[in-house]
């Protein structure tokens, strides 16, 4: 039993609340105001577009790719969102289903031409921020009523980002950690070849994984205009590390199709919450970033530590 | 008994507040304002932070208020400064001075600054949303009134290299804007050229010294600030003879202008918003938490240096610096006239254009 309660598995998958929690309770010491409704809703409120960055990332790394451009793919969507979802919503919608379908392609290109992720998504970030500029050349835009009235929702007992984040979170794990099309997409990403051999289609899985994270990118565009009201096309940039850094936090590994959606989402939420932790702690901003990646490697080295026991007992 | 004591106590704290509002002049002495800004990475955003530092320290030590705290966010990015404002609400600041990433998408945490009962008073950057004082620089105007000068200075016109700022800033766009509308007013001039000096003398003297083999005999530079040294230096390094350049109150700018002017005579002016604007917005923050009415627009004039006073602005100004003015509680108690002056107004009025 206590062997158990102690083995290195559980003890990966407890990590990214363990660290959440530290940082929820340094913070509330803090800052006693912060122990509210009001005050959790400030704290979390940005945290649900990191979120489903973080996911978008998360479908990319489990096929063994990493997406540089997801920041600025963010950023055109909430460009679009503010013009024309708010003008010609049909248009809207349509445009943002073709973005989905582009990432769908992306992942294709990738597979098909063995070209290297990085390289692609990287230069799609530019194609992204180009087309943001062209639909939005100057700060502004107006977000649609509904996705702001949806976003400021005060719901029951604890803030909206809280269902949120425990909904999407539990949704994917049973998509990818649950189902038996979930564990064939995981494989692409530990074993393709025995994927292809048992005669699943690479190039499906690969579109799949993309589009979804094409969704979530847009989901996570669509959620940050509900909140800021307006958008400009840089709004998002830092979301490309965020979101590694998050998945990673998470649990997830880069290679091996080793993730973690519940880590995934809990790792968004810390990295948002450390940020807050630093500002309230008066640490300079020259020193911030720094800090920020003090925390990671904290986590990261509590990671490996238990790694090290998991190595250590299997020989 | 404790609880009752403690609950009346309560009751007592939370009819303050709303007592606060009607009351005419409130003691701000236990008030705390908070500035907010989005990047220090330039001269004027280091002058700016120092002169908030001065007037802030000051201002506590005398008892005015109980602290004037600045944040800079450790990236330019509009997503981290709205989560510094959130912060700053749970903080519990009474009013939030803010230098804005973007006039729009900050647009939702100031609502919710707004609603939580916080003044908010932006500045340079400002915000558009209603319930935030605005402090606006009539950028435009600072564009026109350089092709005003020029037409006064060389009446035969010709040839005009324009350096822009940073790209897809709406500062950028509202001086750019200025001088077209400026040139177009005065048709002997014609913009040969422009490029993009991010207001950094570094850039600036690079993007120069790349366009201008390709351009004609150029009579004139106009600028927007922390890039006309730079191109001075280009044209110098070309071996072409320096034109009028207009320069923005660095005081790299000013001191080779001196050179200049003593070596051979050279004339121009400059321009450019004192980043002393900060403390005005403090003031302002501080008159409006102090109960008194002050209207949400106001525009600040700009600061001009011209040939006549040019020693003693460079004088005023420190090595690596901006030509600064800092403005006063009375500035503020002034602003509700719509436009505010700085302090010695009237001495000082020849160098400010007034704005509408």
């Amino acid at each position: 039993m206590i062997s158990q309660l102690t083995s290195p598995r559980l003890l990966r998958s407890l990590l990214p609340a363990f660290s959440l929690t530290v940082i929820l309770l340094a913070i509330f010491y803090l800052q006693p105001r912060a122990m509210s409704y009001f005050g959790l809703n400030l704290l979390l409120n940005l945290a649900l577009p990191i979120a489903f960055a973080t996911l978008a990332q998360m479908c990319v790394i489990t096929v063994n790719d990493l997406d540089l451009g997801i920041g600025a793919f963010v950023g055109f969507v909430a460009c679009v969102g503010v013009t024309w979802l708010n003008d010609q919503p049909l248009l809207g919608f349509l445009v943002l289903a073709a973005s989905i379908l582009a990432y769908g392609a992306m992942g294709a290109l990738i597979h098909l031409r063995n070209l290297p992720s990085i390289v692609v998504t990287l230069g799609m970030s530019f194609v992204w921020l180009g087309l943001a500029l062209l639909v939005l050349p100057t700060p502004g835009g107006k977000a649609p009523a509904i996705v702001t009235a949806v976003m400021k929702f005060k719901t029951p007992f604890v803030p909206m980002t809280i269902y949120a984040s425990i909904a999407i979170a539990l949704i994917v794990h049973v998509a990818l950690k649950r189902s038996a099309y979930g564990a064939v997409l995981r494989g692409v990403g530990g074993n393709p070849q025995s994927v292809a051999r048992a005669s699943w289609s690479l190039v499906r899985a690969k579109i799949t994984m993309y589009a979804l994270a094409g969704f979530f990118g847009v989901m996570s565009g669509i959620s940050l205009i509900g909140l800021t009201s307006a958008a400009d096309a840089n709004i998002a940039l830092r979301y490309t590390l965020l979101s590694i850094a998050g998945v990673i936090l998470g649990g997830g590994e880069f290679v091996g199709g080793r993730i973690s959606p519940i880590g995934a989402v809990l790792g968004a939420i810390t990295l948002t919450l450390a940020g807050s932790f630093l500002s309230f702690l008066r640490i300079s901003p020259d020193w911030q970033i720094g800090a920020q990646g003090a925390i990671l490697i904290i986590v990261l080295a509590l990671r490996t530590v238990i790694n090290r026991s998991e190595a250590r007992k299997l020989a | 008994m404790k609880t009752l004591s403690l609950s009346a106590l309560l009751v007592g704290a939370t009819l303050g507040v709303t007592a606060f509002g009607p009351a005419a002049l409130a003691d701000t002495s236990g008030k705390r304002i908070a500035l907010s800004n989005n990047y220090a990475g330039n001269s004027w955003r280091q002058a700016m932070l120092k002169s908030w530092d001065k007037n802030g320290k000051a201002a506590v030590a005398a008892g005015i208020v109980a602290a004037a705290d600045p944040f800079t966010t450790s990236e330019n990015q509009v997503t981290e400064q709205a989560a510094q404002i959130q912060n700053m609400i749970l903080q519990g600041y009474d009013a939030i001075v803010v230098n804005a990433a973007s006039p729009d998408a900050l647009n939702g945490a100031v609502k919710e600054a707004c609603d939580a009962g916080i003044t908010v008073v932006s500045f340079d950057g400002i915000v558009t949303e209603p319930c935030a004082w605005r402090i606006a620089v009539n950028f435009k105007q600072m564009g026109k009134e350089q092709l005003i000068y020029l037409a006064d200075k060389v009446p035969a016109g010709g040839n005009l290299l324009e350096i822009r700022g940073l790209a897809g800033v709406f500062v950028d766009d509202e001086i750019s804007a200025g001088i077209h509308e400026g040139a177009k007013e005065n048709s002997q001039f014609k913009i040969v050229g422009s490029v993009h000096g991010d207001w950094a003398q570094d850039v600036s003297q690079k993007a120069v010294a790349g366009i201008l083999p390709s351009l004609p005999e150029i009579a004139a530079v106009v600028t927007q600030g922390g890039d006309g040294y730079g191109a001075a230096q280009a044209f110098k390094a070309a071996g072409r003879p320096t034109p009028l350049i207009i320069m923005g109150n660095r005081q790299d700018e000013l001191q080779w202008w001196k050179e200049q002017k003593d070596a051979n005579g050279y004339e121009t002016m400059s321009v450019s918003i004192a980043p002393g604007v900060s403390t005005l917005a403090f003031w302002v923050a501080q008159q409006v938490l102090d109960g008194a009415e002050v209207p949400k627009d106001l525009t600040v004039p700009f600061l001009r240096v011209d040939q006549h006073d040019l020693e003693e602005k460079l004088g005023g100004t420190e090595k690596g610096g901006v030509a600064n003015i800092e403005y006063s509680l009375e500035d503020a108690k002034k602003s509700n006239l719509g436009h505010v002056g700085p302090r010695n107004y009237f001495r000082l009025a020849r160098n400010f254009v007034i704005l509408p």
